[in-house]
């Protein structure tokens, strides 16, 4: 209540930093999918083509110590699945070897 | 704050009829520093307000506050320098102004009431599904359709589920009211609250198969991007293919 308002630097016109909706291209989504019992499983989806996805699955089962795939799906391209609940360290690694903490997107609880 | 009141008003009378019997032993449980807000002289209504905002904190305290608005700062107004030799300081003219302000006519200060939720009801039922039963509750506290809601719980959690009769969320899976707490958060910021202005006063509308959210109290309108359910991995044991 005691902030000035108006003294704020804040432009109303700056982009919020978020893209429009409609174009959703360019996030990596983080997801969890939750197996029998208390088992889990991780997928990756998006990542830039730029990346071999085979190196890639072969870093994280490496580092996360963990087991994965390559899928292949028709809309959605190579998808990536791993082991267990590794949302985090997935993004962490991401973020580590040069992509853009902000077009990475968890999902799931 | 007209607002605020209604709303007050609106919970006591609910939480009355349920905490009736526990209110009076819990009141004089609670330690005397609640009180530190302000002690010059209140309005009356004010007082009430404030016994009903107690209340209300203590339910919320432990749990699911919306985000953004939880830093409604009260400046400690009172009136120090009449005592003393010294002069007054900035902060406390201010709070001296909106002290008054808040006075005389209350709706004019804008005071940031904070946004909160009742928590979501989680349990078990069995060992394979979780209930969600006050998701109605939530989803009419929001101001949104309850497909809306189950369907963006549905994506995230990566699961599928049903309503049952008595207007419970069955979920496929084992999660804990925390997760669902968290899943729930993230819809608030997503799709409730304004952009804007921080409002949770919006209202979701369809024009041409995308949502647009329109801010009651100011008046903007936003697209928000549509619930994409994205790769699914199968996890379940594949179904012998078509048993001929």
């Amino acid at each position: 209540m005691s902030e000035i308002q108006n003294l704020q630097t804040y432009d109303p016109f700056a982009d919020t930093g978020e893209e429009e909706a409609g174009q959703p291209q360019g996030y990596i989504h983080i997801r969890i999918q939750q197996r029998n019992g208390r088992k889990t499983l991780t997928t990756v989806q998006g990542l830039p083509s730029e990346y071999d996805q085979k190196k890639l699955l072969k870093a994280f089962k490496k580092e996360f110590a963990c087991n994965g795939t390559l899928v292949q799906d028709e809309e959605l391209g190579q998808i990536i699945q791993l082991q267990g609940d590794q949302r985090l360290k997935v993004q962490n690694f991401l973020g580590d070897n040069g992509i853009d903490k902000n077009i990475i997107k968890i999902h799931g609880f | 704050m007209k607002k605020k009141k209604k709303k007050k008003k609106e919970a006591a009378d609910k939480e009355k009829t349920e905490e009736e019997a526990a209110e009076p032993s819990e009141f004089g449980d609670l330690p005397p520093k609640r009180k530190k807000k302000k002690k010059t002289d209140m309005l009356e209504f004010e007082k009430q307000l404030k016994e009903g905002d107690e209340v209300e904190n203590r339910q919320d305290d432990d749990i699911f506050v919306g985000e953004g608005e939880q830093d409604v700062k009260e400046t400690k107004v009172e009136e120090a320098w009449l005592n003393s030799d010294r002069d007054y300081t900035y902060q406390e003219l201010l709070g001296r102004v909106f002290q008054i302000l808040r006075q005389n006519n209350p709706e004019l200060a804008g005071e940031k009431k904070r946004y909160t939720i009742v928590p979501p009801s989680v349990h078990r039922e069995g060992n394979k599904k979780t209930i969600f039963a006050n998701v109605a509750d939530i989803c009419k506290r929001m101001h949104r359709q309850p497909e809306h809601v189950i369907q963006f719980l549905f994506t995230e959690l990566g699961t599928s589920g049903s309503i049952d009769g008595s207007q419970r969320l069955v979920i496929k899976g084992r999660f804990q009211q925390k997760q669902i707490e968290n899943v729930l958060r993230r819809y608030i910021v997503e799709y409730v609250t304004c952009k804007t202005c921080k409002s949770p006063d919006t209202i979701l509308t369809k024009e041409n198969r995308i949502f647009f959210q329109q801010c009651e109290s100011c008046g903007s309108t936003r697209s928000v991007s549509a619930i994409k359910s994205g790769f699914k991995a199968q996890t379940e044991k594949r179904r012998r293919q078509a048993a001929q």
